[in-house]
């Protein structure tokens, strides 16, 4: 069954937002309709957006500064006692820095709390390295009970905001800093644990997830001015992955290019090469950062030089093809 | 060594009780052939005031919304907390002897999910009392009058994460919050300040905002007392630096550094029951 979602170049939108944009979105919503809703953040309330509830919601926000450890486990109490909790701060301090907090005080009990994650990737831009989580997918994902979502547009952000907040357990939802495309319309539907085929094609699958959802988009229509056909999937949620989806249309195209905002090592390519090595083993390439480390540049300059944009997703595509042949 | 305590009439049932948690956590860990028997002996008179004379619980209505919280964030004292659920009521104390073996309830460390009474899963230091944090802020935003006990080691007072929560709980002037660190001095590599120095550990909790008070940690009327003044102490939390004995009530024990974190074995466990004297 085909989604809501553009199919050739000339249907994409062209309206541009920041995938955080929709997670405030969403929380807004909570404050107003779910009373269990409780908000965290640590100093980074107003580039979370959790500063939307934090003004809409003051009596159900609390600010715990620089200190991302006891906000993890100041989340784990308030689960504990009933509330659903969204921790909000940057990706790269949600995961490394309180990796154990979140083993240990949050997903061993499997509480209620919500990792709202901003400013992931390389797209975080002219901060760097030290603020470009490269590796959380893959930290999060190793975590029992964990549920991992990375969402594609500003539409889907707000959506799986929404649906996390009903899902019982910890959740990591993954956004991120610069203005991406909008490809979905409002009528877009999403559920946890279940991939959307955008496009179909029986030569070779996309399997994206995050910003590459629509460099993928615009991989395929490339692929489709030489004669190839690509089928994109759309893989929001990495844990738990949506193998049937992903093992369907390997099984037609025989080809998977794996295409992520993070390393190769650990995340989408990772679950995906683990799933149909076991499963349905097919030729596969992964389009990711190349185990290094970000660096400074404008958003756009950092995904062309770490290799995830649109042309190199065509040439992983291609090579795949050739070795086919 | 301190001054043997002083135990008047008024406190025969809490001593009895806590003969009885310091004879459970040598026969569990002796049965278990791990465990931590030394910390566990240093709070044991702690946990017996609190289970008998301040936590408003009901063993039968265990996840009731308006009972007391009480977080062991020094969760490598499980004996201590299981003993003490178990002659509370929370479950048979035929459970107890499972503790540390595959499928049991009682985990190594506490397992919320897994036995009724244990409010957080507790282990890694540091964490469970920003957990309890948590819980007192939970009390905040539902306008509920429970109260929140966390009770931590005092190396466990060298991880940073316990300052963070320290500070967040003086910031949100968390009343009906109460953390009691028992301070028996010894941590797993020997006296805490020869490894880590703590000290001055109450200034360190009064300049993080916290009404803070030095107890014997073995004596009840001044335990009770502690509690007591919590109670009425308003707009900060308070700190209960409970100085204790490591392994106390069994003289091998006692301020034995080698005890923090090793099973009695069978004539061990015999010499420690009879010192320890009660029911056999």
């Amino acid at each position: 069954m085909m989604a809501h979602g553009p199919t050739t170049a000339a249907a994409r939108p062209v309206a541009q937002a920041a995938t955080r944009e929709g997670y405030g979105q969403a929380l807004a919503e909570l404050a107003r309709t779910n009373p269990r809703v409780v908000v965290l953040d640590a100093d980074l309330s107003k580039s979370t957006q959790s500063a939307v509830f934090a003004k809409a919601c003051p009596d159900r926000f609390f600010n715990l500064g620089i200190a991302e450890p006891n906000m993890m486990g100041v989340a784990a109490g308030l689960a504990a006692s009933g509330k659903i909790v969204f921790a909000s701060t940057f990706a790269i301090f949600a995961t490394q820095r309180t990796m154990n907090q979140l083993f240990q005080s949050v997903c061993y009990p499997r509480l209620n709390v919500k990792i709202g994650a901003s400013h992931a990737g390389v797209t975080v831009g002219e901060d760097g390295a030290s603020h470009q989580a490269i590796d959380d997918i893959a930290l999060m994902r190793v975590l029992p009970h964990m549920t991992v979502v990375v969402p594609a547009d500003a539409v889907e952000a707000r959506l799986f905001t929404l649906k996390a907040a009903e899902w019982e357990g910890p959740v990591y939802l993954r956004f991120g800093r610069a203005k991406v495309p909008v490809l979905f319309d409002e009528g877009h539907e999403v559920e946890i644990g279940r991939a959307q085929v955008l496009r179909e094609g029986g030569d070779v699958t996309l399997v994206a997830c995050g910003v590459l959802v629509s460099e993928a988009l615009k991989a395929a229509d490339f692929l489709a001015a030489e004669g190839i056909r690509a089928e994109v999937i759309n893989c929001s949620t990495v844990k738990p992955l949506d193998g049937e989806t992903i093992a369907r249309s390997a099984a037609r195209t025989g080809a998977v290019v794996t295409c992520e905002e993070h390393s190769i090592i650990g995340g989408l390519g990772g679950a995906v090469a683990e799933f149909l090595a076991e499963n349905h083993p097919v030729r596969l390439r992964r389009i990711g950062v190349r185990d290094l480390f970000g660096q400074s540049g404008k958003a756009e300059e950092l995904l062309e030089e770490y290799g995830l944009t649109a042309p190199h997703i065509v040439r992983a595509a291609k090579e795949l093809l050739e070795t086919r042949r | 060594m301190q001054p043997e305590t002083v135990v008047s009439e008024d406190y025969a049932d809490l001593a009895r009780i806590a003969r009885q948690i310091r004879r459970d956590i040598i026969i569990m860990t002796t049965a278990a052939g791990s465990g931590h028997p030394g910390g566990s002996l240093s709070s044991a008179d702690i946990l017996a005031a609190l289970y008998w004379r301040v936590l408003r619980i009901d063993p039968q209505n265990p996840y009731d919304p308006d009972r007391d919280r009480f977080v062991l964030s020094k969760g490598h004292c499980s004996p201590a907390l299981y003993a003490a659920l178990a002659e509370r009521g929370f479950f048979p104390r035929e459970w107890l002897t499972s503790f540390r073996k595959l499928h049991s309830p009682l985990q190594g460390h506490p397992d919320m999910k897994k036995l009724p009474g244990v409010e957080m899963s507790t282990g890694a230091l540091g964490q469970g009392f920003s957990t309890a944090v948590g819980m007192a802020l939970a009390a905040r935003v539902d306008g509920k009058d429970y109260r929140v006990y966390a009770l931590l080691g005092d190396g466990e007072c060298q991880t940073g994460q316990v300052w963070e929560a320290a500070m967040s709980a003086a910031h949100y002037r968390l009343d009906n919050l109460v953390a009691i660190v028992d301070r028996n001095g010894l941590q797993i590599d020997g006296p805490t300040e020869q490894v880590m120095a703590l000290e001055p550990l109450p200034d360190k909790w009064r300049s993080f905002g916290w009404h803070t008070l030095v107890i014997d940690g073995h004596s009840f009327p001044e335990i009770l007392g502690a509690f007591e003044e919590a109670r009425r102490t308003k707009g900060r939390p308070t700190a209960i630096i409970a100085r204790t004995i490591k392994g106390r009530g069994v003289s091998f024990m006692e301020n034995v550094v080698d005890w923090h974190g090793v099973a009695p074995n069978q004539e061990q466990r015999d010499r420690a029951l009879a010192e320890l004297g009660g029911e056999v």
